[in-house]
């Protein structure tokens, strides 16, 4: 008996095959995981790099990554797209596209941390390794054709986030916004991972594909399963956080207020790529069975977001707080075109939707990383530390840093959504695919908001603009003496970089909404 | 005469603590008590999933448990360092003094 059971372990030990993994069409997360590796290991066996070498070997390792995903792009154009390692992970032009917006997130954030960590105790390789592994995990989360696979890719950008959010030591209000981001993103995580439980117990895996075939063929139309839409309940919620979508929004101003400004940059740009890319694959991938169900739901909290983000982002009277609530208007905005992408989900013609959601994201990015770079500048110059970010410290900008000012204006501009910025070619095209979607409602709260939202950043623009400077500021700066307002050379490189792209996009979006396009036809 | 156990009282009482977990989190002040709240939420969606696996005879389910096992004592790493950087500055400190951040 005993021997029989032997044979037979033996037995199927000689029968495992691994699975297929296709290392080059990993080579993007591969990239990044090397380099964060790398870093580390030599970082701690070497005395301390020259000035900027951390930050450039961040970017360089994001810049090659993203250059690798281009790669990948032109053979999965030609190819088809396909999965991998099992099938799970999803290789399309949507994983793609979410790799080359998380890329350039961390390139223009590594640019941006470099002056300011320099003489803070963080002025290490740690910092950056941080934010190559939070890259990894949103890449992971983007590409996930598993749903334990996404839970791991979540948990790896959640896990890096909440260091990062604490990491300045010296200051109190970062500790604490580490320790609320940390409690209410365990909180949102298990709920995530109660949901993906549910519905195995439905479906009878967590792999996506297989989840899509099991509803598809088994489940009778007019008695949905009760433990499915228990799990889908769950997923929303846990979703519904890490977009900081409202009612699950009462972290972001908090945390995004309280962690250093660079890393506010990159939760609101690659965190949020991230949890958009998990919510595309959850609902519109993997669930479109269910959309009659989760449509709904999502109308409701796009709604809100929209209406509560717009509103509390007028009343408060620090910027980062103010980016903060406008992070989850703008939340609101993409999930107009997930709504949008709800309509048709899983059918051969998906509709506009998800290429809308996705356009925006690599957009917003770039903006949002851009007025927090602008933010970090300014604030970093009225005091020590992570300084003072409130409205007063932005009087009189356009006096002391005419170009920063300019470059701010571009940014708020594009945000609020004018024409010729890519602020509006994103909003447009989420507005765009409700339209044609027949979602007329949604559409027209949208843009109520959008006006709502423009007055917050008319009122940060008049500051800078109309507004005197404070006292003694201006000598300051023109003595270069603390308190005097520099702008650092890798810092204003990020910014020029992130209003060049914010313009060209905005007269030239043709290329972009063309590769955008492409993501439905994703794999699965 | 015992009934056998089946599968389904597994979730019942995973969902028990489930809910003894999210609302221990909402009521609790305590940082350390609100973080073993968490482990306890996702340990029990562990004890779904294997629940869920031995009802379906499907091995997945259980391997999924191992995963989130890894996640969970990674979770602590980070979580504890969190908590013992607040509690060495302000000893004590409870979730309603952490309220510097604020409007």
């Amino acid at each position: 008996m005993f021997e029989q059971v032997v044979t037979q372990t033996v037995r199927q030990t000689d029968a495992f095959f691994g699975p297929e993994v296709g290392w080059f069409a990993l080579s993007p997360m591969l990239a990044l995981l090397g380099g964060a590796l790398a870093m580390m290991l030599v970082g701690a066996l070497t005395p301390t790099w020259p000035k900027g070498m951390y930050a450039l070997a961040s970017a360089t390792t994001a810049g090659t990554a993203g250059a690798l995903a281009m790669v990948q792009w032109d053979d999965i154009t030609d190819n088809g797209p396909a999965t991998l390692v099992g099938g799970a992970v999803a290789f399309d032009t949507l994983s793609m596209f979410l790799t080359i917006t998380i890329c350039l997130a961390v390139v223009l954030v590594s640019l941006l941390s470099d002056e300011f960590l320099r003489g803070t105790p963080n002025d290490g390789p740690e910092i950056y390794a941080l934010f190559l592994v939070a890259a990894v995990g949103g890449i992971v989360m983007a590409s996930a054709n598993d749903l334990i696979v996404l839970f791991l890719g979540l948990e790896t950008l959640s896990l890096a986030l909440y260091v990062l959010a604490a990491s300045n030591r010296r200051s109190l209000a970062s500790a604490e916004s580490g320790i609320k981001y940390f409690v209410l993103g365990g909180f949102a995580s298990a709920f995530f991972l109660y949901g993906v439980a549910l519905l195995y117990g439905s479906a009878g895996s967590t792999n996506i594909s297989e989840i899509v075939a099991t509803f598809q063929t088994g489940v009778d139309i007019d008695n949905p399963d009760a433990l499915a839409l228990a799990g889908l309940a769950l997923l929303i919620v846990g979703l519904g956080f890490k977009v900081a979508a409202v009612p699950f929004h009462v972290w972001t101003p908090d945390v995004y207020q309280g962690a250093p400004s660079p890393v506010t940059a990159f939760m609101a740009s690659a965190g949020k790529a991230a949890a958009f890319a998990a919510m595309l694959r959850v609902l519109v991938i993997a669930l479109p069975f269910f959309r009659d169900d989760w449509r709904p739901v999502i109308w409701v909290l796009a709604v809100a977001s929209l209406v509560v983000g717009s509103v509390l982002a007028i009343v408060q009277t620090d910027v980062k707080r103010m980016l903060a609530y406008s992070s989850v208007s703008h939340a609101g905005f993409l999930l107009v075109g997930v709504e949008a992408a709800g309509h048709r989900a899983g059918e051969a013609d998906p509709g506009s939707g998800m290429p809308s959601v996705v356009l925006y994201l690599m957009l917003y990015s770039v903006l949002v990383i851009g007025s927090f770079a602008v933010v970090t500048v300014v604030s970093r110059g009225s005091g020590a530390g992570d300084g003072d970010s409130s409205l007063e410290s932005f009087k009189g900008l356009s006096q002391r840093r005419p170009l920063l000012a300019l470059a701010f204006t571009v940014f708020l501009l594009a945000q609020a959504g004018v024409p010729l910025t890519s602020g509006f070619v994103a909003k447009f095209g989420v507005i765009q695919a409700a339209v044609e979607e027949r979602s007329y409602a949604i559409a027209i709260i949208a843009m109520v908001a959008a006006v709502v939202a423009a007055f917050l950043y008319l009122r940060i623009m008049v500051n800078m603009w109309l507004a005197e400077p404070a006292d003694g500021v201006d000598e300051a700066t023109a003595a270069g003496e603390p308190g005097g307002l520099r702008v650092p050379l890798s810092a204003g490189v990020a910014i020029a970089g992130a209003a060049a792209f914010t313009l060209f996009v905005g007269v030239l979006p043709g290329w972009l909404i063309d590769a955008a396009d492409t993501v439905t036809a994703y794999a699965r | 005469m015992i009934a056998a156990i089946e599968p389904s009282w597994y979730l019942v009482l995973a969902s028990l603590l489930f809910g003894i977990g999210a609302f221990g989190l909402l009521v609790r002040r305590n940082p350390l008590v609100m973080f073993m709240c968490i482990e306890l939420m996702l340990n029990a969606a562990n004890l779904t999933f294997v629940a869920l696996a031995t009802k379906l005879g499907d091995i997945n389910g259980q391997t999924a448990v191992f995963f989130v096992l890894v996640v969970a004592a990674a979770e602590v790493v980070v979580g504890l360092g969190i908590i013992v950087s607040i509690l060495r500055r302000r000893p004590g400190a409870t979730a309603d003094d952490l309220a510097e951040l604020k409007g």
